[in-house]
Order: structure tokens, then C-alpha cells, then sequence
């Protein structure tokens, strides 16, 4: 198992040579984060080269990094699982959207056809744009809805609620009129707490 | 001679065979199928969003309400990622009791899809079939974690609790007298392993009972073969995995090729199919409740003969005894942190899969150290599999969308989330 996750990190630092931003490897997981340029090119040589042959896109999500502390980097970013079935690994490839207003990144629908659905549900909920794709809709989201609503500055109760107006005989939409509460504030520990 | 033009058809999100609230736009010439185009998220939670703003095990039971149909699946996956990023071991004895239950959930889950499928395409007895077994599935659900459905009963670094004794009883009542009763309760007098062990004794009798209406019956042949066919290099590109994949002919299974859990030390085979098409895919799945049977035998045998703890002893994650908190200051201060401000979970990222009975499920969850998850993605299989129904729909009349969603085995609470 030792020798298998080595050669994975050799083969994807020898095939991909510095369009590896930086690698790492933890709790038997390879991660590798590219430059959002870099996508088409790379990602097709992760499905093709003989020594990766990642032929399934298992999983593709956004990621908004507004709230992780003490964060420098980018804001948004997009995580992908790829798996080889040839090889029997696993890969995780992350790509940092350059701009944090208008975060665009490329498609990768063209390379692995599950992509699609994957960037649509990226796109709907972080507002994520993928160039390229072939249809760019809201998938998970009420038609209609405005807004992103897993950036982290989307509040968890949302702004509006629907309720049925019985005056106008329909459905309207109305500013949410519940007080958003935390039950269980969010704790980050210092380093060691507790261990003496 | 006039004019025929394509003409567009909805179905649902209100209709017995979507399965849930799929709405489906269809475009048509005459009754052949030229584009289907899922509208999905009718049943959207925003379950990810939700797990952001609780504790780790308060997100627990919103698993179970993900793929409704295979309960304990969803949580494994769940449980097995928290446990990666932290590092907890979890005992043996957790671990076969995770993975009977795991099998149960693969027959509940095949059950429910073979009674739904068979009442789609026009075969009604067997749906009655199927749901008497799952009857007596769900009352060892019901006996180990007291819910029939959404058991909320793995956590992280075992399992709530051993496996009980006694399995609850029938009561008399107007409709069964005393000695109705007292049949109904006659595999009920042990523990539920022995309940179990008469199950799997029974069920190899029912698939058959099963077979024999379907296999080899002319209108499910002439409603399931070479329909929706996949081939494997297009099953593999378009992310299929599960026993749809398998179908298709290519043989991958995690809990063969990844083991978790305990799946390493147990005997059962993997079905492959040969043609990639609804009626392929049917007989592997048909053989897949065989194969969990076998599992589920084994789990049995060494459940029996292997006492010992089912969840970890490191009160860091897992709350202390009873009996042990209610004289010991220290284990008090555990379970009092437990379960108000919950466990933390160091710093990182992990992804956890399962071989669900639907596919690949996974977990992939971002930490930063709280006593929350920074961001938890779940990756189900039902959401890729109906993205490929256009594809697979493409060319088939009106009445073969109904069959390929069957065989897709579509799930709404894991697809919307």
C-alpha cells in the first residue's frame, strides 16, 4: 500500500511537473491542488496518461472558504474526486477560482459527461461559473430563487419564505419572519487544550 | 398529409412512477423519447448546509433521511469519515454488527426497489412478496435501535448499543387471536440473532419465489431486455457505480476492491452482467441479495461465538457508561461536553465511500478544528445515475422512461439532498 501511494505522488509529479501547485498526502488520501489555467490540459492527462487512467469523475463541489480560520488564500474553490479503476486509486484535485466576485473556472463536462449535473449543482448553490459548459441552469434551487445559498454569508433560514395568501388566491413570497438562532455556538479549540 | 411536429410532455412530479417528486420534461416524436430533461430539487433540504450548523452527531439521524430506503448505509459513510479525519478505533464487534446491518440494509433497499420495479412494469404480486420480507428486516431494525425506518444507530466509534436479547412480541388484539399470536411470535422467542438466523434460513426460498415470477416470465423479458442498454467504457465515463455499473459488465465492488469495516474477512462473490441492459441489471441485483444473505449468515456466526464492547472507550468521542458517569466527576465532564458542545475533529480533510445498495455513497468532509464540519459534501449515487437518464432514455418510447427509472433505482431524499 506504501509503495503504490509513492508511486502515485512520482507519477503525478513526473507527468504534471510544475502544474502542481502543491501535493499533499494525509489519512491515506493524495491531494493535489492545480491553477485554475492549468484545468483542461491536466485533467484530461489525469483520464489518459497509462500511469493515472482516472476514468470516473466521482464527485465534483464547491467549497467557500469565507469563514475557515485564520484563511489567506482564495475564497471559493472546487474539489474533485477522480477514481482509477485500472489502478484502483483515488485522487483529489483542488482548483482555486482566481477572482473571489466572479469566481470562474473551467468546465470539465467535455472530459468526464458527470461533470455536468456536478457543475450545475456547484454553480446553483456557490455560484460558481463554469466556461464551457453546455447548459449552465440552476438545478437544485426553487425556479426562481435568488442568490447562493451555501456561500457562507447566506444566512441558514434564508431571506424569504412562501406562505398561501388566501386575499390574492395564491402563493407569494415574503421576508423570512423567524429569528435566526445558534443553538451550538461553533468552538475552535487552541492547540493541546485539555491534554495537560 | 399534415404537418407532425415533436411535442413536449411533462411527468410528475406527482406520479406513481417517478418515484418520488421527479418532474420530467419530455420532448416526443409520436412516443419515442427524442430528450427527457429531470427537473430535480423538489425535495431539497439543504442537508449539507444544515450538518455545517450542528455538532457531529446531531448531524447523525439526517443521514437516515437521505437515501430513506437504505438507512444504515448513509450513516456508515458518515460515521467511517468522522472516524478517519479523528482517528478513532472502532471494535471489532461494531464493526460485523455494522456490516450485518449494512447487508440488511441492502436487502431492505433491494426489496423495495425489485417490489416498486415489478409494479412499474405491470407485475403487482411481487411487490407483495417483497414487502413481507422486508417486514421482518425492519422489525430487527426496530429491535436493535426502536424506529423502523431511521434507525440513527451507528456512531462514530461504534454502534449505540449491543444487540438486544429479545425481539418485542405480536399482542392479541380483534383481529388475531391467542393462537394466531402465538405462531406469529414463533421465531420471536430468542434474540434477534436468532431471529435473524431463521430469516436467513427463509430467504433463499423467497428470492427463488421471486425468480419464478420474473426470470424467466415473457412480458418481463419483453419489458427489461435491451432496454436503457449500458456499455462499460460509457458506464465508467459517465460515473455509474453500484450494481448499475456491474450490470454493464464491469466488475467493481469497494467492498472487494477498497474493504472496509470487515468486509476483507468475509466470503460472498460479486455479480457481474453481460448485456448492460434493465434485465442485466435486475438478475445482478437479484443475486446481490443472495450474496448479502450469505454475509449476513457469517456476521451471525460470529457475532455469536465474539462478545465484547461496540463502541470505543475513548470518551473524547463516544459518551461513558451510564453508571460510570453518574459516580465518576471526569466521565461526567465527558458526557456533559459531549452532548452539549459536542466532539471536535482535528484539523483536515477526508472522504469516506461505501458500497451503498444504489452505488458508490460518499462522504467527503472539511474540518477545521471546531466542533462542527466546515463544509460536508455527500456524494450520492441516484443523483448521477438520473443524470444519465437522458442519455439512456434517448430513442425508447414513453413506457421504457418508466422501466429505466425503475432500474435506476431512484431515490429522491439522497438525490435532492
Amino acid at each position: 500500500m506504501m509503495t503504490e501511494k509513492k508511486s502515485l505522488r512520482d507519477e503525478l509529479t513526473g507527468l504534471l511537473g510544475d502544474k502542481v501547485v502543491s501535493l499533499h498526502e494525509a489519512l491515506g488520501e493524495t491531494t493535489i491542488v492545480i491553477g485554475a489555467s492549468d484545468i483542461p490540459g491536466v485533467m484530461t492527462q489525469l483520464r489518459d496518461a497509462e500511469a493515472l487512467r482516472f476514468a470516473q469523475l466521482i464527485d465534483l463541489c464547491g467549497v467557500d472558504y469565507l469563514e475557515y480560520r485564520d484563511w489567506e488564500g482564495r475564497r471559493f474553490a472546487v474539489v474533485y474526486h477522480l477514481l482509477s479503476h485500472a489502478h484502483n486509486r483515488r485522487l483529489r484535485v483542488r482548483v482555486f477560482a482566481e477572482d473571489d466576485d466572479f469566481p470562474v473556472v473551467d468546465s470539465v463536462s467535455g472530459i468526464w459527461p458527470d461533470a455536468n449535473w456536478f457543475e450545475r449543482e456547484a454553480f446553483d448553490l456557490y455560484g460558481l461559473i463554469f466556461t464551457g459548459h453546455p447548459d449552465l441552469r440552476r438545478i437544485l434551487t426553487d425556479y426562481g430563487f435568488v442568490g447562493n445559498p451555501f456561500r457562507k454569508d447566506f444566512p441558514l433560514s434564508g431571506h424569504v419564505e412562501m406562505r398561501y395568501d388566501p386575499e390574492q388566491q395564491r402563493v407569494v413570497y415574503q421576508p423570512v419572519s423567524i429569528e435566526p438562532r445558534v443553538v451550538t455556538p461553533r468552538i475552535v479549540r487552541e492547540e493541546n487544550f485539555g491534554s495537560n | 398529409m399534415p404537418e407532425i411536429k415533436n411535442y413536449t410532455m411533462n411527468f410528475g412530479p406527482q406520479h406513481p412512477a417517478a418515484h418520488g417528486v421527479l418532474r420530467l420534461v419530455l420532448e416526443l416524436d409520436g412516443e419515442v423519447v427524442m430528450r427527457a430533461d429531470p427537473h430535480i430539487g423538489l425535495l431539497h433540504r439543504a442537508t449539507e448546509k444544515l450538518a455545517e450548523h450542528k455538532t457531529y452527531l446531531q448531524s447523525l439521524p439526517y443521514m437516515d433521511r437521505l437515501d430513506y430506503v437504505s438507512m444504515l448505509s448513509n450513516e456508515h459513510a458518515y460515521v467511517q469519515a468522522i472516524e478517519k479525519l479523528a482517528g478513532i478505533d472502532v471494535p471489532i464487534r461494531a464493526q460485523y454488527i455494522r456490516v450485518m446491518f449494512d447487508e440488511i440494509t441492502r436487502l431492505l433497499n433491494h426489496l423495495m426497489w425489485l417490489g416498486a420495479h415489478g409494479l412499474d412494469i405491470g407485475a403487482m404480486t411481487v411487490f407483495l412478496y417483497c414487502f413481507r420480507e422486508r417486514e421482518d428486516l425492519m422489525d430487527a431494525y426496530e429491535a436493535v435501535s426502536g424506529a423502523r425506518m431511521h434507525a440513527a444507530y451507528y456512531r462514530p466509534g461504534g454502534v449505540y448499543r449491543d444487540l438486544p436479547d429479545t425481539m418485542p412480541q405480536y399482542q392479541a388484539s380483534k383481529v388475531h387471536n391467542e393462537a394466531a399470536i402465538k405462531r406469529m411470535n414463533a421465531n420471536r422467542q430468542g434474540s434477534l440473532l436468532d431471529f435473524l438466523e431463521d430469516f436467513t434460513r427463509r430467504f433463499p426460498k423467497h428470492v427463488d419465489e421471486y425468480e419464478t415470477l420474473l426470470t424467466d416470465n415473457r412480458i418481463w423479458k419483453q419489458r427489461t431486455v435491451g432496454i436503457g442498454v449500458l456499455s462499460p467504457e460509457r458506464a465508467v465515463a459517465l460515473g455509474i457505480t453500484g450494481p448499475m455499473l456491474r450490470g454493464s459488465g464491469v466488475e467493481w465492488d469497494l467492498r472487494k476492491k477498497q474493504p472496509y469495516a470487515v468486509y476483507d474477512k468475509l466470503d460472498f462473490d460479486i455479480p457481474v452482467g453481460v448485456n448492460g441492459d434493465t434485465y442485466d441489471r435486475y438478475l445482478v441485483r437479484v443475486e446481490e441479495m443472495r450474496q448479502s444473505n450469505r454475509i449476513i449468515k457469517q456476521c451471525i456466526d460470529w457475532l455469536r461465538a465474539n462478545p465484547g464492547p461496540v463502541i470505543t472507550a475513548n470518551h473524547k468521542y463516544a459518551p461513558p457508561s451510564r453508571e460510570s458517569m453518574k459516580q465518576n466527576m471526569e466521565e461526567l465532564i465527558h458526557h456533559f461536553k459531549l452532548f452539549t458542545e459536542g466532539m471536535h475533529i482535528a484539523e483536515g480533510e477526508a472522504y469516506a465511500a461505501v458500497e451503498h445498495p444504489k452505488g458508490e455513497f460518499g462522504i467527503y468532509m472539511i474540518s477545521d478544528g471546531a466542533n462542527k464540519p466546515y463544509r460536508l459534501k455527500i456524494r450520492a449515487p441516484g443523483f448521477v445515475h438520473l443524470s444519465t437518464l437522458d442519455e439512456m432514455a434517448r430513442g425508447h418510447m414513453i413506457a421504457d422512461v418508466v422501466t429505466i427509472i425503475g432500474t435506476q433505482d431512484i431515490v429522491f431524499g439522497e438525490i435532492d439532498r
